[in-house]
C-alpha cells in the first residue's frame, strides 16, 4: 500500500505546472493541478478502505534520512485514525479548492504558478500529517510556511501582498523557534525522535505536578503551534494574510495549514497529558484568543476580514478542546470548521468575482437575487458556525463547551459568550452583503458552475459533516468526554440569540448599529482598529529591531568592522606596495645608493660575523 | 730599507680614492662622468692590491690587478656603447631625464 504515492502525486503536478506551465494551455494545467489532487484522494480512500478497521497504526518505512552517532532519524510514513481524519480533510477539501480555484483565477496571467504554488502546499501538508516522526513533521510545517508565504505574496507586483507574505513568514519563524527548542529538548530527555518511540516513553512517566523537562517541552510545542495556528501573541499575521488570493485564504488560512497546530498537539497528546501545567496553558490560550478574536471580528467591515478573525477564533475553540483533554472533540471541530470556514472564504471568492473585487461590506446588500446559490451556501455555512442545532458545528463546538465545563466552569460560560459573537458576525456580514438595497457600483451575478460545485458539495458538508461521528471513532485514540444535553442546547440557544440579534442591527433597525457605534465611540475605535496590537508590536519589536540592524549590525559591524578589515587588508597592501615601488622608480641615481648602501651592510655583516676566516 | 713609505699611507690614499669615487658615482649627473668615478673605484682597489702584494712579498696581488684591469677594460667598452645608443634615443646624458617611468 503505497502511501508514498499520496504527497506524491501533488509534488509531481507541481514540478509539471512550475517547470512547463508557462508553455502549457489553461485546460492542460488545470488537467495537472486538479487531476493530481483528485488522484491522491481517491488513493486515499482506496487505502484507508483497505486499512479498515485500521484498529492499530499502519506504518511504512522508506529510507534512513539521517545517521549520525545516536541519530536516527528515518522518513516513515504511517496512518492511524487520527492520521485517516487528517488525510481526509486536507485532500478532500483540498480537492474541492483546486477545482474552485479553476473557476476564480481564470482571469489570472500567473495561473500555472498559482496551481504549482497549490500542488506544492499540498504536497508538504500531506508528508506534515502522514510523517512519523518530529523532524518530518518540521519538514512539513516548514514547507507549508514557505507555500503560504508563496502564496499570499502571489500578486507579487502589490506591495501590500509582499509585506503580509513576509509578515506571515516572519512570525510564523517565531513560532518555528520554540517548535525546534522542543525538538532538541524532546531529542535529549527521550533520545529520539520518532513518535512511537517519545509517547510509548511518555506514558510510562509521571504527571509533572510542577513545571518540568516535560511542561518545557509542550510549553515550547506550544509556541510553535500558537504561530502557526495564529492564536495570541502571534496570531497578527493571519488577517493581513487576506492578501492573498481567496482560494488561498480557504484552503491554507481555514482548513488545513493553521490546523497543524492543532494536529501537532493532538499527537502529542502522550506528551501533553503528562504535564497539566501546559495543558492549561493551551486552554487558557485558545479561550483568551476566541473570545478576543471574536471581538474584533464584530467591527470589521472587509469580508476578508471577518472571516479571517473568526478562523483565528474558531482555531481557538480548538484549542481550548485540545487543552481541557477533549483531543478528539478538538480534532471534530478541526474537520468540521474546514468544512464550513472553506465554504465561507470560498462564497466570499464568489461574492468578490461576482463584484469584480469588491471586498467592503459598506459597498454589498442585496446580492440575494443576484447569486441566490452562493446566499444559500453562505446561509448553510453561517448556520453551521453558529451552531445552529444540528449542523455541523453543533455538534463539535458543543463537544468541546461540554468538556470545557467539566473542566472550569468559567471556561464553558466565556466560550459560550463567544459562541454568541460568532453568530452576530458571521450573520452581520450575511445580512450585509445579501439582505438590503445593493450600494455598490458594480454589476454583480452569479459565478460559473465550476465555482458553485464546490460550494454545494461543501454546504451539504456543513449542514451534515457533524452526524459524522469522528469522537466516537478516534475513542481508541482519545478517551472520549461525557454529555450534558443541557448544556448543549443552552449553547445553541445563545447562538440563536446572535442570530436573531444580527436581524435586529442590520435588518429590522438598519441605523441601530451605527448609532450604538457612535454611542461606544471609543470602545468601537479600539476594537475597529484591532486594539492597535499591529502597531503595538511595531514600536516595541520591529522597529527597535529593523533600526538596530541598520545602525548596529550594518553600519557598525558589516560596513564598518567586516568591510573594513578587508578594505583595510587592500589598502595596507597598496601602502606597502606604494612604498616598495620606490625601489624601482627609473632614478638611477637612486639605484646608483641602494647599491652602494648594499654593499657596505654586506661588508658590515662580514665583518661582524668574523671577517672571511 | 730605511724611510721607506708605510703600508698604512698606500691604503688611506686608497680609501680616499674609493670614497671619491662612491661619492662621484652617486653625486654626478652626467654618464661619462659616473663611468669615470667607476674607473676611479677599480682604480683605487688596484693600488690597494698592488701595495699589499709589495708588502707581504707575495706575486698574488700583482696578478689580480691584472684581472681587476681587464675587466675594467671590457666593462668601459661595453658601458661606452651602452651611453652611445642611450644618447641616441634619450638625446641628453643626464642621468636623471633618461627615464622614461612615469613617476
Amino acid at each position: 500500500m503505497n502511501l508514498w504515492l499520496i504527497p506524491i502525486l501533488p509534488f509531481a503536478g507541481f514540478l509539471i505546472n512550475g517547470l512547463f506551465g508557462r508553455r502549457m494551455a489553461k485546460p492542460l494545467i488545470s488537467l495537472f493541478a486538479v487531476g493530481s489532487v483528485a488522484l491522491s484522494f481517491a488513493w486515499t480512500v482506496t487505502v484507508l478502505l483497505r486499512l479498515n478497521p485500521l484498529e492499530t497504526k499502519y506504518v511504512e518505512h522508506y529510507f534512513t534520512w539521517i545517521q549520525s552517532g545516536s541519530l536516527s532519524i528515518n522518513v516513515d510514513f504511517a496512518v492511524d485514525r487520527l492520521t485517516a481524519v487528517m488525510l481526509m480533510v486536507v485532500t478532500g477539501v483540498g480537492f474541492l479548492i483546486h477545482v474552485y480555484s479553476v473557476g476564480y483565477m481564470s482571469d489570472d496571467p500567473g495561473y500555472y504558478r498559482f496551481f504549482a504554488y497549490l500542488n506544492l502546499f499540498m504536497f508538504f501538508m500531506l508528508v506534515l500529517v502522514l510523517a512519523q516522526n518530529f523532524l518530518l513533521l518540521f519538514v512539513g510545517w516548514e514547507g507549508v510556511g514557505l507555500c503560504s508565504y508563496l502564496l499570499i505574496g502571489f500578486f507579487l507586483l502589490e506591495q501590500f501582498a509582499t509585506n503580509a507574505g513576509n509578515k506571515a513568514f516572519i512570525v510564523n519563524r517565531i513560532g518555528d523557534f520554540g517548535f525546534s527548542l522542543a525538538i532538541f529538548l524532546i531529542y535529549r530527555q527521550f533520545g529520539s525522535l520518532d513518535f512511537t518511540r517519545v509517547f510509548d516513553a511518555a506514558k510510562g512517566l509521571p504527571n509533572e505536578a510542577s513545571a518540568g523537562i516535560l511542561t518545557a517541552i509542550c510549553l515550547l510545542l506550544l509556541v510553535g503551534a500558537t504561530g502557526k495556528s495564529a492564536q495570541i501573541p502571534l496570531y497578527v499575521w493571519l488577517p493581513d494574510a487576506m492578501a492573498g488570493p481567496t482560494p488561498v485564504s480557504a484552503l491554507i488560512h481555514a482548513a488545513t495549514m493553521v490546523t497543524a497546530g492543532v494536529y501537532m498537539t493532538a499527537r502529542s497528546a502522550a506528551l501533553f497529558t503528562h504535564a497539566p501545567i501546559a495543558m492549561d496553558t493551551v486552554a487558557v490560550i485558545g479561550l483568551a484568543t476566541a473570545f478576543f478574536a471574536a471581538t474584533i471580528g464584530l467591527a470589521q467591515t472587509d469580508i476578508k476580514k471577518v472571516f479571517a478573525y473568526s478562523t483565528v477564533s474558531q482555531l481557538g475553540y480548538m484549542f481550548l478542546g485540545v487543552g481541557v483533554g477533549a483531543f478528539s472533540a478538538g480534532i471534530f471541530h478541526l474537520m468540521t470548521h474546514a468544512f464550513f470556514k472553506a465554504l465561507l472564504f470560498l462564497g466570499a471568492g464568489a461574492v468578490i468575482h461576482g463584484l469584480h473585487g469588491e471586498q467592503d461590506l459598506r459597498q454589498m446588500g442585496g446580492l440575494y437575487k443576484h447569486m441566490r446559490i452562493t446566499a444559500i451556501t453562505l446561509l448553510c455555512a453561517s448556520l453551521a458556525i453558529s451552531g445552529f442545532p444540528f449542523t455541523s458545528g453543533f455538534f463539535s463546538k458543543d463537544a468541546i463547551l461540554v468538556a470545557a465545563y467539566e473542566h472550569a466552569p468559567w471556561m464553558y460560560w466565556i466560550g459560550v459568550l463567544t459562541a454568541g459573537m460568532t453568530a452576530f458576525y458571521v450573520f452581520r456580514a450575511w445580512f450585509l452583503a445579501f439582505t438590503g438595497e445593493y450600494r455598490g457600483h458594480a454589476h454583480p451575478h452569479e459565478s460559473p458552475l465550476v465555482m458553485t460545485g464546490p460550494l454545494m458539495l461543501l454546504a451539504l458538508l456543513s449542514l451534515g459533516g457533524g452526524f459524522i461521528n469522528v469522537p466516537h471513532w478516534l475513542e481508541p485514540m482519545f478517551a472520549e468526554k461525557g454529555e450534558n444535553q443541557m448544556l448543549a442546547w443552552l449553547s445553541a440557544a445563545v447562538g440563536l440569540i446572535g442570530i436573531a440579534s444580527a436581524y435586529v442591527f442590520y435588518v429590522a433597525k438598519p441605523g441601530l448599529a451605527d448609532s450604538f457605534a457612535r454611542s461606544v465611540g471609543g470602545l468601537y475605535r479600539l476594537v475597529y482598529n484591532k486594539y492597535f496590537v499591529d502597531e503595538v508590536y511595531n514600536a516595541a519589536i520591529v522597529q527597535p529591531v529593523v533600526k538596530g540592524s541598520r545602525t548596529v549590525l550594518w553600519k557598525g559591524v558589516d560596513a564598518g568592522l567586516i568591510d573594513g578589515t578587508v578594505n583595510g587588508v587592500g589598502i595596507r597592501s597598496r601602502g606597502i606596495g606604494g612604498v616598495l615601488r620606490l625601489l624601482q622608480s627609473g632614478n638611477i641615481r637612486s639605484y646608483a645608493a641602494w647599491v652602494v648602501l648594499g654593499a657596505v651592510i654586506v661588508l658590515l655583516a662580514i665583518g661582524l660575523a668574523g671577517g672571511t676566516r | 730599507m730605511q724611510n721607506a713609505v708605510p703600508l698604512s699611507w698606500y691604503l688611506i690614499l686608497s680609501a680616499i680614492l674609493f670614497g671619491l669615487g662612491v661619492a662621484g658615482f652617486i653625486y654626478r649627473r652626467n654618464i661619462i662622468t659616473v663611468f669615470m668615478s667607476i674607473e676611479l673605484m677599480l682604480n683605487a682597489v688596484n693600488l690597494s692590491f698592488i701595495a699589499f702584494s709589495y708588502t707581504l712579498r707575495q706575486i698574488d696581488g700583482h696578478i689580480f690587478s691584472f684581472f681587476v684591469m681587464v675587466v675594467a677594460a671590457a666593462e668601459a667598452a661595453v658601458g661606452l656603447a651602452i651611453i652611445l645608443t642611450v644618447f641616441k634615443n634619450r638625446d641628453t646624458l643626464m642621468i636623471d631625464d633618461i627615464s622614461s617611468m612615469k613617476y
